[in-house]
């Protein structure tokens, strides 16, 4: 900082995403390969029984409250990850045009698919 | 910092585009931020199949057989190899984020590794048992 006297501290909104992007990692780590394994490809090859996703069973499950919630933390949060990763993956191959577009259009896409989610699922409930 | 009138050229390193090939310390690291790329699909192809929910039994079904495509379902094959690696990358690095201490003495690093397979493998068969239940 070499003009503190002048101008005050900017906030950072970093704090925020990095939390987001630290749960989604989590989540990621521990879920996603076991839901790819069931909804790509167990329940696609028949392997487990397709009646496991069928219609009532899913739908169900979605327009309950604790399985809205569910579905929304499963679907959106590892978004705040990965968008996270690739932000930040733009600067790392040396793309150096519109930092500030990239990170809109970034993040943007996380907080829009969200959105989507969360207005599907509180529609159905 | 972003003054328009300055007349002040910095100098810029120049960085081939392929440096993370040239070592495969940077590769592995490239990969592992490029397995975000799959997973990002990943989650819009459920996000997806939200929306066909919605729209019906119908539309479910379509979500569902369009699943069984022979591409399809080679994606998630190269999604779950890519996710995988995330989850292996990630619990290598566990040991940095969690800082334990008992009694005086800090915690093994290898305990914490271990300890978040053992939760990854619990998480996998829980999943796996609910849904077929």
């Amino acid at each position: 900082m070499s003009h503190t006297d002048s101008t005050k501290l900017k906030r950072s909104h970093e704090p925020v995403f990095w939390g987001l992007f630290g749960a989604g990692g989590m989540l990621t780590a521990f879920l996603t390969p076991v839901m790819i394994l069931i909804t790509g490809i167990l329940v696609p090859l028949a392997i487990i029984s397709p009646k496991a996703l069928n219609y009532e069973r899913v739908h169900g499950f979605a327009t309950s409250w604790y399985g809205a919630a569910i579905l929304l933390v499963l679907i959106a949060l590892p978004l705040w990850h990965t968008l996270h990763r690739i932000f930040h993956g733009l600067h790392d191959i040396g793309v150096k045009r519109g930092r500030d577009w990239q990170q809109v259009i970034c993040y943007g896409a996380a907080f829009a698919i969200s959105v989507f989610v969360f207005t599907l699922l509180l529609q159905m409930l | 910092m972003n003054n328009p009138a300055s007349k002040r050229k910095p100098y810029q390193r120049e960085l081939p585009v392929d440096w993370w090939l040239k070592h495969a310390f940077y590769t592995k690291y490239m990969i592992r931020e490029g397995t975000s790329i799959a997973i990002t699909i990943y989650s819009c192809i459920l996000a997806w199949g939200l929306l066909r929910l919605s729209q019906g039994p119908e539309a479910w079904q379509g979500w569902l057989n369009a699943l069984q495509h022979p591409i399809a379902v080679l994606f998630h094959i190269l999604a779950l190899a890519f996710a995988l690696y995330h989850t292996v990358t990630w619990f290598d690095l566990a040991p940095k984020a969690a800082d334990i201490w008992l009694k005086g003495k800090k915690l093994d690093d290898k305990f914490i590794v271990i300890g978040h397979y053992v939760g990854f493998v619990l998480a996998t068969l829980a999943a796996l048992i609910i849904i077929t239940l």
